[in-house]
């Protein structure tokens, strides 16, 4: 986003172009306890002077209390400093490593300076319960962000309310539905189609608000199958929940063809925007057709994905299905100049969370897009799909790795390769692979719903890397797939210079085993009984 | 000591490199051999058995016992892996072995109670183990060395083989044994000019799904459930009728999930009414008792990894039987989704014999993946 062109390239070009250094990456191991196991009896961080016993007045009533203070840790200051330090040192965090293996999360840097207002206390210390009038300027963020998601949806209205990606789409499948419901045609109208590329959730939230789900598969060419379209569509159908581009980085070319399709069969069309980073300001969902769209504010607008959440999630309807919005609204109102929240809104869908979205989210969102204006975000999607497709061109030359689907085709935000030939030459997995980038102090996950290509890899460089550190990225991937062929113990044994060797998937997909808390640890993995 | 059966077919695949459709029987591999052929199986059993050594690592590879027969029906593969074999069996007549050793290997490995029985071959071998194996309930994977390979029982790759028996042998995770067709070529059918194959059965196979994907949380676990809604999603759609039932593990596991006792390998009918227990009113039936029954639902499923939705294994549903149920429109297929997508795009295919009724079935239709839930999806010839 900050490079300027040099003025005189031929030096530059040469330092830049070299090949890549790899790094001699060693991560810290400090063998740490858990925090639980850790400090003594009475040890304290703060002494808390005691107050009068005369001024001391119970606010919890005598049945609320417990009988026993809970099993905390007992410790030190120094002492819970020195252990989240060091666990942080065991940890590959998003501002620590090339992080554009963590494909469909849009791993962007997210500006400090977005973070210090959420901290600021005129946010920070504000009550969901406070009265309106209190609250002026934070209603005037979320007017201000939801206009602007207006424009960049071409959309007319907008909630900020849903708490997530997934609880946007269910909010778009709960307004299909109560526009339906008043139309007096849900019962006619039950089924919801869908892609079996666009996120799994459409199919989830459609099935959970009570329509029937078909699932449309890729045509010959690899692209959403438009004959499968045609013989879907019929009375029955209420919408098509499409997402575009899909996670295989691939732009549906006949999206405005699918939406007239579904249009004269009667039904609505809603547009998982999650994928937008690579199409701000160069195509709009109404431009498109769309009734409905969502956005992940948390993916394409800053705060990428944090440790898992929080996440925020933005509805944008036509106005003929604003009044099913999301209550409450937040209105302005010009006479008075003032915000007011909007309750009173008998054909909304109704309460998707308590009070009105996910605020910090709200203002990291509002913030980048203040700060980028409209040639910025069109710029960052530019340099978004520029960067993944020098990354795409640099990834395919490694021997073993393959794009599938719309084969020669370019990307546009982010590519689903499969290292499926270097499995039948090597044995190896695209896990083994993943795991083995810790040694070089990077990584890529295992986010590849649903999981159709084989030995999947998913690599999304959003606009924030350098062309060096894709470089740096292709060189560890290329350097992988030489020791794949030549040394597969290596790999196959991988990692050797992180933390952690390597993690048992039960621990996290299997309840028989997984132990999220200190309690649960202690029965099923320490084995003690007697403990719930 | 943990133990792994394996049984070689010494002669499987002979056949493929000369241009023999097969090798089944002693002629034929005699043939392929005066041809120049060259025996792969041994080599392509212990790349396997090397793979599950790697996998298993130190010292857990020490503690490997290879049961096995003698020479080239396994002692030599476990030999060249650097495995400690055990020799349970060993053929009368040197190299010329038959289908009568890899039965009597089979029959002397099981008896000494072994966690896998691997076995290299081809759809032949894999019969012969069928035949041998009974009721013995040990589960099974085939290290495809064959000519044919039509059944489900074989891993990708000789590797797969031996990076599944670890995964199987280690039993990390969740790993269960799924019901895997035994598939071979219909001779007679080959009499009559005609290229097709029947099913012969199942055998349990570890349910790894190594070439679908490595890390898919809970597919095989959701497998049932998924198999569970799919079978209230069919009988919702019969309603009160008569609904016919193809083989294939999917149609066999809806029909279990109905409460129906079903024959393994042969098209059964059921009489559905909502709120009541299935009636099974014919089994193993024949084109001729299938035309008798009038209007009637057809599920099918699609069989091994071809993905063949009609012509393999269920000849008795005939273009004649097609026709008389009323074609397309009561056809009920059904697959899980994870099933559907291991095809990797590909269409399923028709092959009735009938090129007209095939044109006809050919096109989109709904499959039917779970409760109210299908997926639009490719039929072609």
């Amino acid at each position: 986003m900050t490079a300027h062109a040099p003025v005189s390239v031929a030096p530059e070009e040469a330092r830049i172009v070299g090949k890549p250094r790899l790094r001699r990456f060693q991560q810290a191991s400090w063998d740490e306890k858990l925090i639980f196991e850790l400090g003594s009896p009475g040890e304290r961080g703060v002494l808390v002077p005691s107050a009068d016993p005369s001024l001391e007045r119970p606010a919890i009533p005598a049945a609320l209390r417990r009988a026993e203070p809970p099993a905390l840790p007992e410790m030190s200051q120094q002492q819970v400093l020195r252990h989240y330090l060091r666990l942080s040192q065991e940890t590959l965090g998003a501002d620590l490593n090339i992080d554009v293996g963590q494909g469909t999360c849009t791993m962007k840097y997210s500006p400090k300076v977005n973070d210090q207002f959420v901290r600021d206390p005129r946010i920070a210390s504000l009550h969901p319960l406070q009265d309106e009038d209190t609250v002026q300027g934070v209603l005037g963020i979320i007017h201000s962000l939801e206009q602007l998601l207006k424009e960049i949806s071409g959309m007319d209205r907008v909630s900020l309310q849903p708490g997530a990606g997934s609880a946007a789409i269910y909010t778009n499948v709960a307004m299909i539905r109560a526009h339906f419901a008043a139309r007096g045609e849900l019962e006619q109208r039950d089924e919801i189609i869908t892609t079996i590329f666009s996120h799994p959730s459409n199919a989830a939230c459609a099935k959970t608000a009570g329509f029937k789900v078909i699932t449309l598969h890729p045509d010959p060419d690899g692209y959403p199958d438009i004959e499968a379209l045609r013989a879907a569509v019929g009375p029955r159908t209420a919408a098509l929940l499409i997402t575009n581009p899909e996670d295989t980085g691939i732009y549906n070319p006949r999206i405005e063809e699918f939406v007239r399709i579904v249009h004269e069969a009667g039904g609505l069309c809603s547009y998982d925007q999650a994928n937008a980073n690579g199409i701000l300001g160069i195509t709009r969902a109404r431009d498109a057709g769309f009734d409905l769209c969502h956005f992940n504010l948390h993916k394409t607008f800053s705060t990428p994905h944090a440790c898992g959440g929080p996440a925020a999630g933005a509805c944008a309807v036509t106005e003929e299905l604003a009044p099913y919005l999301p209550r409450p609204t937040v209105e302005f109102d010009p006479e008075s100049g003032t915000y007011r929240l909007d309750d009173d809104r008998p054909e909304s869908v109704g309460k998707m969370r308590p009070f009105y979205g996910v605020v910090p989210n709200l203002v990291r969102a509002y913030a980048w897009i203040m700060s980028l204006g409209a040639e910025g975000l069109r710029a960052a999607a530019e340099t978004a799909v520029l960067n993944n497709n020098y990354l795409l061109h640099k990834v395919r030359q490694i021997p073993g790795v393959s794009v599938p689907y719309a084969a020669g085709r370019p990307r546009v935000e982010q590519v689903r390769y499969s290292w499926q030939k270097l499995h039948e030459d090597t044995g190896l997995h695209s896990e083994d692979i993943g795991l083995r980038a810790a040694d070089f102090g990077t990584h890529y996950w295992t986010s590849h719903h649903p999981y159709v290509v084989p030995e999947p890899m998913t690599l999304e460089p959003t606009e924030s890397y350098t062309r060096a550190d894709l470089d740096e990225y292709a060189a560890i991937l290329a350097e992988i797939a030489r020791e794949a062929y030549e040394d597969p113990e290596t790999v196959r044994t991988a990692p050797h210079r992180s933390t952690i060797h390597r993690v048992r998937p039960q621990a996290l997909d299997d309840p028989a085993v997984w132990a999220v808390s200190w309690r649960a640890y202690r029965r099923k993995v320490l084995g003690e009984a007697g403990r719930r | 000591m943990t133990r792994v059966g394996l049984v070689v077919n010494p002669v499987a695949g002979l056949g493929g490199r000369v241009g023999l459709g097969g090798t089944d029987g002693p002629d034929r591999a005699r043939t392929a051999l005066s041809l120049g052929a060259r025996p792969l199986a041994g080599a392509r059993a212990a790349a396997a058995l090397g793979e599950l050594a790697a996998r298993a690592g130190e010292p857990a590879r020490d503690e490997l016992l290879v049961v096995t027969a003698a020479g080239p029906l396994g002692a030599e593969s476990a030999a060249a892996a650097g495995l400690t074999e055990r020799i349970v069996y060993a053929a009368g007549t040197g190299r010329d072995t038959s289908a009568a050793d890899t039965a009597a290997a089979v029959r002397a490995v099981v008896a000494e109670g072994v966690g896998l029985l691997l076995f290299a071959g081809g759809d032949g071998t894999a019969r012969d183990v069928l035949g041998a194996l009974g009721d013995v309930p040990c589960p099974v994977l085939g290290v495809p060395t064959g000519v044919k390979m039509h059944s489900a029982v074989f891993a990708v790759s000789p590797r797969a083989a031996g990076e599944v028996a670890a995964a199987w042998l280690a039993r990390t995770g969740r790993v269960r044994v799924r019901d895997a067709e035994v598939m071979d070529r219909d001779e007679d059918a080959l009499g009559e000019g005609r290229v097709t194959s029947r099913l012969f059965g199942w055998l349990p196979v570890p349910d790894v799904p190594v070439r679908v994907q490595q890390r898919k949380t809970g597919s095989s676990a959701a497998l049932p459930e998924a198999v569970g809604g799919i079978a209230a999603e069919a009988a919702e759609r019969v309603g009160a009728g008569l609904l016919v039932l193809g083989p294939g593990s999917t149609t066999r596991a809806v029909a279990a999930a109905l409460g129906a006792d079903v024959s393994l390998t042969g098209v059964d009918v059921l009489a559905l009414r909502p709120g009541h227990p299935p009636r099974v009113v014919a089994r193993d039936a024949g084109e001729d008792a299938l035309l008798a029954l009038g209007p009637a639902w057809i599920a099918l499923s699609p069989i091994g990894g071809q993905g063949f939705l009609l012509g393999r294994g269920n000849q008795q549903i005939s273009p004649r039987v097609l026709r008389a149920a009323g074609g397309r429109e009561r056809l009920l297929v059904l697959c899980t989704e994870t099933k559907l997508a291991a095809l990797g795009g590909r269409p399923l295919l028709l092959d009735t014999g009938d090129d007209a009724l095939d044109a006809e079935l050919s096109g989109h239709l709904p499959v039917i993946t779970g409760r109210r839930r299908t997926s639009l999806y490719r039929l072609a010839m």
